[in-house]
This record gives structure tokens, sequence and C-alpha cells, in this order.
């Protein structure tokens, strides 16, 4: 544990000492407080977060564009710069390592992320909205955040070319995340296994204010298998 | 405390790295590694720091095996991996700090710790910066410091005085030579005076084999090199003539005329093994009217027996 927490906190670090955290959270921000503003006030005319969480761009520009930026220099900037020997000839171990990693680019998202408590705060004073659904969807962002980092620090740990790796995560989570959104150009035959398998339908079961045990078993699920995956790779320099 | 390196190959695919090595290190000794670039010496390395598995064979690190305890032979390791990989975006004391932590130093000695190994490197003068801003001897410094902050029982550092100027390659062996005393140290290197002043034990590896073990001296010793003098006169002297008597006496196999430098010649005369020519030459000169400025024996040194295993 201990030593997950120092690679964390260094991790995190130097995420803040990068330019990327920062340019992360502010296109962010202004994005989304962009779109909470006009689709919230000026198209919806009610008080919900509902279409916020829902809207398309928002999640594109956060699943598929600003994770695999964060991910993309976890492990191949280690590998091209030697310092992966450095780190494997310490008395830690591969998980640990891993672990440490992927919690620090999961909590730099879940920063960026609590920024929509702000914008529940705002609409609370302006009328009554659910506690629930606001609270469902941002645990579903934070699940499909988990998902895709999970993604983005394998990828990495497949090249020491952070561009390479950059390209690689942003196809494979559009792979996921599109899939979902044009299901209905595939035959019925196969629309509930590629339901099942990308991120769009569990989102929305979730969003609805209601935490499934599939849901999470299917986010869970993917998490542990691109962690494992990472493992693999990892020691991969042994075979 | 030992390693014990018992009939250790290597391929990596179908590539022989290492062939069948066996050697042991003891406490105390300062084993240097040499060869030319790709012998095998980074990557026997790397599989007693348990980066790389061996393909067959197997290492023993105080009696633990690098690959079935590989944790706890970390601990007891502290590794200068080859082209000293470091983060440029830390700064030094947090870099340390850092690399202490992950070692296991408890959390209450490790400002302690980096305390003394910035000054034991002599990178006080660098608080506060980046690594990325220092000089590359500074930076190597930084990764001398890294490999002992845990205080290991062994060390192994791979081309530890690379990118250092001549000071500092002399503070860092004298430093090498400090430690070697109280813990094993194994450094691989292909500068051979290096060898010559900082270890007491040498290795020369070819082509993944070992070619030769011993100290610097049983190995010079080994050699077949012939004698060599190098002979300076004043040049108001029949040059040709001088040569050719020379050549003429007993044990002289070749004389060989190097430069006329303006004011002197310089030869070179190569004799029988073993033999000292010096005498003889000296008087030669006298009888010759030519005038002795310099001379100098010169014995096989570690470079040609190097030059001889590993051509």
């Amino acid at each position: 544990m201990q030593n997950i927490k120092t690679i964390f906190l260094k991790e995190l670090r130097s995420y803040f000492n990068s330019p990327i955290a920062y340019i992360v959270m502010i296109v962010y921000l202004i994005i989304s407080g962009f779109l909470f503003v006009w689709i919230g006030f000026f198209q919806a005319n009610v008080a919900s977060l509902r279409d916020y969480f829902g809207n398309f761009f928002i999640q594109l520009v956060l699943f598929v564009i600003f994770i695999p930026a964060v991910t993309m220099r976890s492990f191949s900037e280690e590998k091209k710069q030697g310092t992966l020997e450095l780190l494997l000839t310490k008395p830690i171990t591969d998980l640990e390592l891993i672990f440490g990693k992927y919690l620090s680019a999961l909590a730099l998202i879940c920063i960026t992320l609590s920024s929509t408590i702000l914008y529940y705060i705002v609409i609370v004073f302006l009328g009554p909205i659910p506690f629930g659904p606001f609270f469902t969807s941002l645990i579903g962002f934070i699940l499909m955040s988990a998902f895709f980092i999970g993604i983005g620090i394998f990828v990495s740990s497949l090249t020491e070319n952070q561009i390479v790796a950059f390209i690689i995560s942003v196809l494979i989570a559009l792979f996921f995340f599109l899939i979902g959104k044009i299901l209905m150009i595939f035959p019925p035959s196969i629309v509930s296994f590629f339901e099942y398998v990308t991120t769009d339908y569990h989102l929305n079961v979730i969003s609805r204010g209601v935490i499934d045990s599939r849901v999470l078993l299917y986010y869970f699920s993917m998490i542990f298998l691109t962690l494992y995956l990472t493992k693999v790779s990892l020691e991969s320099r042994k075979w | 405390m030992s390693i014990k390196v018992n009939n250790l190959t290597k391929y990596y695919g179908n590539v022989l790295a290492v062939d069948d090595i066996t050697f042991e290190v003891t406490k105390g000794e300062i084993l240097g590694f040499l060869g030319p670039n790709g012998a095998g010496k980074s990557t026997t390395m790397k599989i007693i720091t348990t980066y790389l598995p061996p393909t067959s064979g197997t290492i023993e690190v105080d009696g633990l095996d690098v690959e079935a305890d590989s944790l706890a032979v970390r601990r007891k390791l502290g590794y200068l991996p080859e082209l000293n990989p470091l983060y440029f975006d830390m700064y030094v004391e947090e870099y340390l700090d850092y690399v202490a932590a992950l070692d296991g130093v408890p959390k209450t000695k490790i400002k302690k710790r980096r305390e003394e190994m910035m000054k034991v490197c002599g990178l006080d003068s660098m608080r506060g910066k980046y690594i990325g801003e220092l000089s590359k001897g500074y930076k190597q410094r930084v990764g001398l410091a890294q490999a002992m902050i845990n205080d290991p029982e062994v060390l192994i550092l791979d081309e530890p005085t690379s990118g250092l100027d001549p000071n500092q390659i002399i503070e860092i062996r004298n430093l090498i030579k400090k430690l070697g005393r109280e813990k094993t140290v194994i450094l691989s290197t292909h500068i051979l005076s290096e060898v010559q002043a900082t270890c007491n034990r040498v290795i020369i590896i070819n082509k993944g084999k070992i070619v030769a073990d011993g100290t610097p001296e049983e190995l010079q010793k080994k050699s077949r090199g012939e004698s060599l003098v190098t002979l300076e006169v004043k040049n108001n002297c029949d040059k040709n003539a001088l040569s050719s008597s020379i050549r003429e006496l007993r044990n002289v196999n070749k004389v060989e005329f190097v430069k006329d430098t303006g004011d002197s010649f310089i030869f070179n005369i190569y004799g029988e093994k073993g033999s000292d020519l010096r005498e003889i030459i000296s008087t030669k000169v006298n009888q010759q009217k030519a005038l002795l400025l310099s001379m100098q024996a010169k014995h096989s040194s570690l470079e040609d027996i190097f030059r001889e295993l590993t051509k």
C-alpha cells in the first residue's frame, strides 16, 4: 500500500508539473461551462443536468480525447527515458506500479469532474432537482473514465512513443464509445452483443438513476481486464 | 554477502547474448566487468538486478535466487542502469526522496539519507534545481546517489563514470573504492584505466563468454606482449646510423622511427618478451655520440591484453 501511495503522489505531482493537467482541466471547464449554460438554460429551459451529462460532444471530448491525452505518457515515457528499468528493479511489484499510475490518472479526472458539483449547486438554487440521477450520472462518468483510463494506460505500456499511444487509445476509445451510438446499423441479432460490450448502453442505464449490478460488473470487469493486460505487457520484457 | 553466477546463459530471441558464464564475487571485492560493446556486460547486470530473467543458469545474491526471491534481492541492491535514466522534471531532492521511499528506506530516515548522499556525491550546490537543468556530470552523480541511497550491500554500476570530467572521474572512483571495502561492487566499463585504478578484480567478457578473470596485475603478467622502449634523442645525430646500430643489439627485434619533432628524433624499440633494453640502449646512444633526451619502458598494459583477448 505504501508503495502505491508513493507512486500515486509522484505521478499526480508530475501531472501538475506539466501543462497536461492544466490544459485538460481548463479546457474541460470552458467546454462544460459553455454547454451547461447553453443547453441547460437556453435550449431546455428546465433545471436539469440530464442533457448535460448526456451531451454527445462533452462525452466525446472527455472520454475520447482528454483521457488518452492524460494517460499517453504514463508508461511510454518511462520506457523511452529508461526509467522503467529503474522502477522495475526497485523492491516494488509490477501491480503496485500499475495501480499507482492508474489511480493518479483517475484522481486527476475526478478532480476535473468535481466541477460538475458546482453546476448542481447552481441549479438547486433555481429550482428543485432530484439528487439521485445527478449522483448516479456522476458515478457513471467516473466509471466510464476509469475504464478508458485503463485502456490508455495499457496502450501506453505497449509503446515508447507518446503520440502513438495517444492515437491508438483514441481509436480504441472511439470504438467503445461510438458503436453504442450507431447500433441501428447492425443486424438485430448482434445488436444486444454490441450493446453490452460498448459503453453507451451502460452509461444510459446508470444516468437514469439506477445503479444496476450488471452495469457495475461490466465496468469493473473491463477495468480489471485493462489492468491485467498492462501487467502482461510489462512482463513481456521477460519473454 | 556474495553474488554467485552459475552457468548463466541468455538468449534474446535467437541471439546469444551471454554464453554459459560462471563467477563469484564476495564482499570487499570491486569487480570490473570489461568488454567491447555488445559483449554481454549490461545483459548480465540486468539479470543480476532481476530486470530480465536468465534463459538458463542461476544467480544467487546472498543465497537468494534472483528469480524466486526477486523482491528480497532487489532490497539488497543498488543499481545504476546504463545511460543513467532520470526524471528530468523532478527536483534533485524530490527525486532522491522518491527513490528512497521506493527502496523502502523508513520514512523518518529518508531526509537524513538524502542529505548524506547529496554530500557524498557532491550535489550540495544543486539543491532546488530540476534534474533536467544539470550538466551531464551532475546527472551522473544523481544517478550514483540514487543507486546508493538505501545503503545497499551490493552495488551494480553500469558505466558509472561515463560523461564525467577527469576530476569527477577521480572523485567517483575514490568513492567507489571506499564503498568497495564494505560492499560487493560490480561495475562495467570499457575504459581500461578505470579498471586499473578502481578494481581489485577484472573479468573480461567477449561475445558472451568470460575470456579472462583475475586481478589486474595477474592479467598483465599473463599477457605475452613484447617489451617496448620509447627513445627520444636530440636531432643533431645521424638517425639511420643510430637506428641500425641499436638494431644489432641483443634481444632487439625491431627499431621503428616514429617522428622528427623538430629538435628531436623519437624511436620505438621492440624487444624480446621480458627483456629490459634500457641499459644497453643508453650505452649505445652514448657510443654513437647522440644526446639522450628521454627513454621510457612500456609494459604491456591491460589495453594490450584486452585487444588480444577480444579481437
